[in-house]
């Protein structure tokens, strides 16, 4: 880093470059403190309901205000169910478009098409709220639940499973908006760390007799592990952070007594959004902030696991040469 | 405010120039309630034109108006739900009303038109409790004679979000059905045991539009503005009545606002009151710290109750009886500056 080309310049660089160091330094000190100052924050405002509830919080089903008696697994059941269907949904579909984008589709078309799904992500999440409500919600009562209902009437499980009023709000609803918007997202990290893969290990491959499906599982894959896993979390967090677009689909119903994916149900950003201007000084409020506790966990956690999966796959890969 | 406007340097200048001569502030904050925050807004705008003095309403609501005029960073806090003459005490805090509202229940069933279907209070708590689930239900029936009710199961809906129109319907079923008290109970958000919730009057509204055979409840002004399709209820008086400003003011009627502001307008008394009616409430200090900011809000709403009725019929709430006004002013004595002379408002 020695760039000093002029004696002017070396004269004013020492100065100028230990005041950017600092500020660079203090961005990211600031950072640091900031993360710190709000889990303290929170942990602070939570902790009349972490003192009367301990964890117990974590697997009761009630949420009463009116009896102050407050649990979170239905919120919690809420966000991850909701998240893990849009991730099952967005990451196939995005890995398709990624691939159709980078490995089988026509020159012309990759540029309007790219611009297309990018576009999509700058859809606020209001207006999928609204879609999903007045659009969404209806189509999906009408065309998957009721035909559902009546295929699967009387069968044990699987009848359970799409029972409820064919309302079109509930666990699914928001799972499949979810999975709309967090497709942008994940396609388009998957399309540019895609594109990065050296042409001369694909060109190798299929020199080699491989077919595209192999040189993608097998080279491109492999190559980008990192980039992809990053791109699905990067959906991940979206999807467990959203909340006007779930608040408006999930039906905001604070009972878990049906596993059906059309139940109206609850997840944790949206009991915060809705409950927290109304909520009173005390329990209440202080068990919306452990909500929010968990949630905060609940991210962290997913991270965790993410970086265990990348060891792990390194480990998988053997000793660079 | 966070750009110095020239304005704001102006509205500084002009702040220094009071703080040397003594006289009024020339700007109040309140916050609370969203429920009344069209109206403030108008009446602030109104007021301001008038006088030159700048009203600021944040709409946060109830709770987060009751706690910043508990820390005193606002001159009026605003609730939809009053509280107690202990709370107040406690707290150092008067109340008052300034326009009354209500609650109206709303339905989506083919072949039933507005105000066509009665309903009481009982009826309502059972439905939303889930226990009587279908429209053709003997109970719904028996009091609706000649309606074609159809025989399907009814989709509740009701608020998602903590709101005062929550608030009034609950207290209201608590007061007729001892088996809603006991399960469920009155507050601005509960744990319904049925039903959807939308965000908001608009989400329950498009709730209802677009489920067929659905019941739900939001401000009456929303059904006023959308022609939504409403219910009668059945008052104490054992009429069925129809929402409207009329049986509204009769409800504030029956009130004895001279005795308490603590006064929740669900079944009231009086052959004519709307039995879902509620007021909401402006809170202030007893003791003013900054007495000229106490008098420009006493002021503010003196104005208001002399001059804003019909900004408040035009946007569809309900202004308060003369006798609940005079009440009011009686009680306003009560303000006072920290050396106990009482703040005026004329």
């Amino acid at each position: 880093m020695n760039q000093a080309t002029s004696p002017k310049r070396a004269l004013s660089g020492p100065l100028a470059d230990q005041v950017f160091g600092w500020l660079a330094k203090s961005a990211a000190l600031l950072t640091m403190g900031l993360l710190a100052a709000i889990l303290l924050s929170l942990t602070i405002s939570a902790w009349p309901a972490i003192h009367k509830y301990g964890l117990s919080f974590l697997t009761s089903t009630v949420w009463d205000p009116v009896q102050e008696d407050f649990g979170g697994l239905v919120m919690i059941y809420g966000t991850v169910a909701t998240s893990l269907i849009a991730l099952l949904i967005a990451v196939p579909v995005s890995f398709g478009i990624a691939l159709f984008l980078t490995e089988l589709s026509p020159a012309w078309l990759k540029r309007p098409l790219g611009t297309a799904i990018e576009l999509l992500a700058a859809v606020p999440s209001i207006v999928y709220g609204m879609w999903g409500l007045l659009v969404f919600g209806p189509v999906l009562a009408t065309y998957v639940q009721i035909p559902l209902q009546s295929a699967f009437d009387g069968v044990p499980y699987l009848g359970a499973f799409v029972s409820g009023p064919p309302v079109g709000i509930g666990i699914l609803s928001a799972g499949i908006i979810l999975a709309i918007m967090i497709i942008p997202f994940i396609s388009a990290v998957m399309r540019d760390v895609f594109e990065v893969t050296p042409p001369l290990l694909k060109e190798s491959a299929y020199g080699l007799g491989a077919t595209t499906w192999e040189v993608v599982s097998r080279v491109v894959l492999p190559y980008t592990k990192t980039g992809v896993i990053g791109g699905i979390m990067l959906g991940l967090g979206r999807a467990i952070g959203e909340t006007m677009a779930v608040t408006f689909v999930i039906g905001n119903f604070n009972q878990l007594d049906s596993l059906s994916l059309f139940q109206a149900a609850n997840s944790i950003t949206s009991a915060l959004a809705n409950e927290f201007a109304e909520a009173g000084e005390g329990l209440h409020q202080a068990a919306l902030m452990y909500l929010g506790l968990v949630l905060f966990f609940i991210t962290f956690v997913i991270l965790s696991l993410s970086k265990v999966l990348l060891a792990q796959l390194r480990k998988g890969e053997g000793t660079k040469t | 405010m966070k750009i110095a406007s020239p304005r704001s340097l102006l509205a500084l200048a002009s702040a220094c120039a009071f703080i040397a001569t003594g006289v009024q502030a020339q700007e109040i904050t309140g916050a609370g309630a969203s429920f009344p925050a069209p109206l403030y807004a108008k009446w602030a705008s109104d007021y301001n034109k008038q006088t030159g003095v700048k009203v600021n309403y944040q709409s946060v609501g109830s709770g987060g108006g009751i706690k910043q005029i508990d820390s005193k960073t606002v001159d009026f806090g605003a609730t939809d739900m009053p509280l107690t003459d202990d709370v107040l005490k406690t707290k150092g805090q008067m109340q008052f009303p300034t326009v009354i509202g209500g609650v109206v229940p709303i339905l989506n069933v083919a072949g039933i038109a507005p105000g066509q279907l009665k309903l009481t209070g009982p009826l309502l708590a059972d439905i939303f409790l889930g226990k009587v689930s279908r429209w053709n239900d003997p109970a719904i029936k028996a009091i609706n004679p000649g309606v074609n009710l159809p025989d399907t199961a009814i989709a509740q809906v009701r608020r998602a979000d903590g709101s005062g129109t929550t608030f009034i319907f609950t207290n209201y079923l608590s007061k007729v059905s001892p088996d809603w008290k006991a399960k469920v109970g009155e507050g601005t958000a509960v744990n319904w045991p049925v039903g959807a919730g939308g965000k908001g009057n608009e989400g329950v509204a498009a709730f209802v539009a677009r489920l067929p055979n659905s019941l739900g409840y939001v401000e009456y002004s929303y059904v006023k503005q959308n022609k939504l399709n409403y219910a009668l209820v059945q008052n104490a008086a054992g009429n069925f009545v129809k929402p409207e400003d009329d049986t509204f003011k009769a409800a504030a009627a029956g009130a004895d606002w001279a005795k308490s502001f603590y006064q929740i307008l669900t079944n009231q008394p009086g052959k004519d009151s709307w039995p879902l009616s509620g007021a909401t409430f402006i809170l202030m200090h007893n003791i003013q710290d900054k007495p000229a900011n106490g008098s420009e809000t006493l002021k503010f709403f003196n104005w208001a109750y002399a001059n804003g009725e019909k900004a408040a019929s035009d946007l569809d709430y309900v202004p308060m009886p003369a006798a609940a006004v005079t009440a009011i002013h009686k009680a306003w004595g009560e303000i006072k500056d920290a050396s106990g002379k009482t703040i005026s408002y004329k």
